[in-house]
């Protein structure tokens, strides 16, 4: 349990790093911006209650916004993102019988388990995000393809993130 | 109240979701309209040194860049020096000049903080109210405009960059002195448009935008950019004009923040003619 805490804490504050160091910084056309650390709160585990859920999801967003100068803006998508991911869950489905020890990763629920939960978890923080920065749906098309090419960017970093780390875990 | 309890505790989810998320909007509303609010202050006290600690290290990747740009600057001003002039007449020679009375004044400031890929952009500059810089006061490099100065804390201020959905300012064509409002849409950070230019003006591709000067913040004459693209929309009298921006956003590294000497003068005399249109 402790080494779960841990392990959390720890990938916390790289995705955080790595997120206001090297993903702020990526501007493609001012299209393109990565928003990794909600891989934070992809990978907590499935028994996280649905409270602490709500609060380490604003925690990360508030984080994320105090270093972006964005007051708001990301705590609002990332509790957003804490509350569907139950939703969201149930709909790419739930692994039968889990033992504690599973968790939602790449490696222990599968290849097509975690493109279809990633992408749709994805898509839905970028959505809310892109129209709550917006705040009007007059320029709708244009921020749908800025959500849709996001959403892309995000997801091909996460399964990026995730093989780095499962192929480490292999040796 | 039991009953308040039991519904409290079987919907904790959806309630604990409605008050964060509350929150975080109100969060959100507060800082983007008053961009004032106490957290963000505190936040970029402490981001604000995680900053410039990083703008440090990077700065040396763009010190060629930097130094063509001093480099060029150096040749305009020296241009402008008095040795560069020809004395031709001898006769109205004054050393005491009244003529002229300073009203910009010049504080130099680096980015430590830079976005252009959002809707609404913002910079971060390393100095703040401790160096003379206020709310108001524009922003701009030796290659033009930037933004304004949107709130300050010591050490720190924000200024909201033009690419930014509540950016108004005011143009005009160089060429024929045509006003118009800069605003941009938000797809590309090398381009803004151009708008309110009556149809029948005549204009053309390459035309230079430069500030209109009739505001208090902006000094006239600063670039803008060069117009690429013309065109009025079906039903419309007025002219829509993407522009290319003649600063590079996305490598901003030093800018000047300008400061209006007269700008009180200026201020109190518009508020003191209104006074008297009420009458």
């Amino acid at each position: 349990m402790n080494r779960l805490v841990f392990t959390n804490i720890v990938r916390f504050v790289g995705l955080v790093l790595i997120q206001v160091l090297v993903m702020n910084r990526i501007n493609f056309y001012g299209f393109l911006n990565p928003h990794i650390y909600i891989l934070f709160i992809l990978l907590l585990p499935f028994e996280t209650p649905g409270w602490l859920l709500l609060i380490l999801s604003f925690g990360t967003g508030l984080t994320v916004d105090i270093f972006s100068g964005t007051l708001g803006l990301h705590a609002a998508s990332t509790v957003f993102l804490g509350f569907m991911r139950p939703v969201i869950i149930k709909f790419v489905g739930e692994k039968p019988e889990y033992d504690i020890t599973t968790q939602p990763k790449l490696e222990q629920m599968g290849l097509k388990w975690f493109i279809a939960y990633a992408l749709v978890m994805t898509f839905a923080h970028h959505l809310f995000l892109n129209f709550v920065d917006v705040f009007s749906f007059n320029e709708f098309w244009q921020t749908l393809l800025r959500v849709i090419i996001s959403t892309l960017a995000t997801f091909l970093f996460i399964m990026l993130f995730e093989y780095i780390f499962a192929a480490k875990k292999e040796k | 109240m039991r009953n308040i309890l039991v519904f409290i505790v079987r919907y904790h989810f959806l309630l604990l979701f409605v008050v964060l998320e509350m929150f975080s909007i109100t969060l959100l509303i507060n800082s983007t309209y008053y961009q004032s609010s106490a957290l963000l202050q505190a936040g970029s006290r402490v981001t604000g040194r995680f900053y410039t600690t990083i703008s440090n290290a990077t700065d040396y990747l763009k010190l060629r860049t930097t130094n063509e740009h001093l480099v060029q600057e150096n040749a305009l001003l020296r241009q402008m020096k008095g040795v560069s002039f020809l004395r031709n007449d001898t006769a109205t020679f004054w050393v005491n000049d009244t003529l002229y009375k300073q009203q910009y004044k010049y504080i130099v400031a680096k980015v430590v903080l830079n976005t252009v890929g959002k809707r609404n952009n913002y910079i971060m500059l390393d100095k703040g109210s401790r160096s003379g810089i206020q709310k108001d006061m524009a922003v701009i490099t030796s290659r033009g405009i930037v933004g304004t100065v949107v709130n300050v804390s010591e050490n720190f201020s924000w200024v909201m960059s033009l690419l930014n959905k509540h950016t108004r300012i005011s143009g005009r064509i160089k060429k024929n002195d045509q006003m118009g409002t800069i605003i941009w849409n938000g797809i590309d950070h090398l381009y803004g448009t151009l708008t309110d230019i009556p149809a029948h003006v005549k204009i053309a591709k390459g035309d230079t935008i430069v500030s209109s000067g009739y505001s208090y913040i902006f000094p006239a004459g600063l670039m803008i950019g060069t117009i690429t693209d013309f065109r009025v929309e079906q039903g419309e009298h007025f002219y829509t004009i993407p522009f290319r921006f003649s600063v590079d956003f996305n490598a901003l590294q030093y800018v000047y923040v300008v400061k209006n000497l007269m700008k009180d003068e200026q201020a109190a005399l518009e508020k003191s003619t209104e006074g008297l249109k009420d009458e």
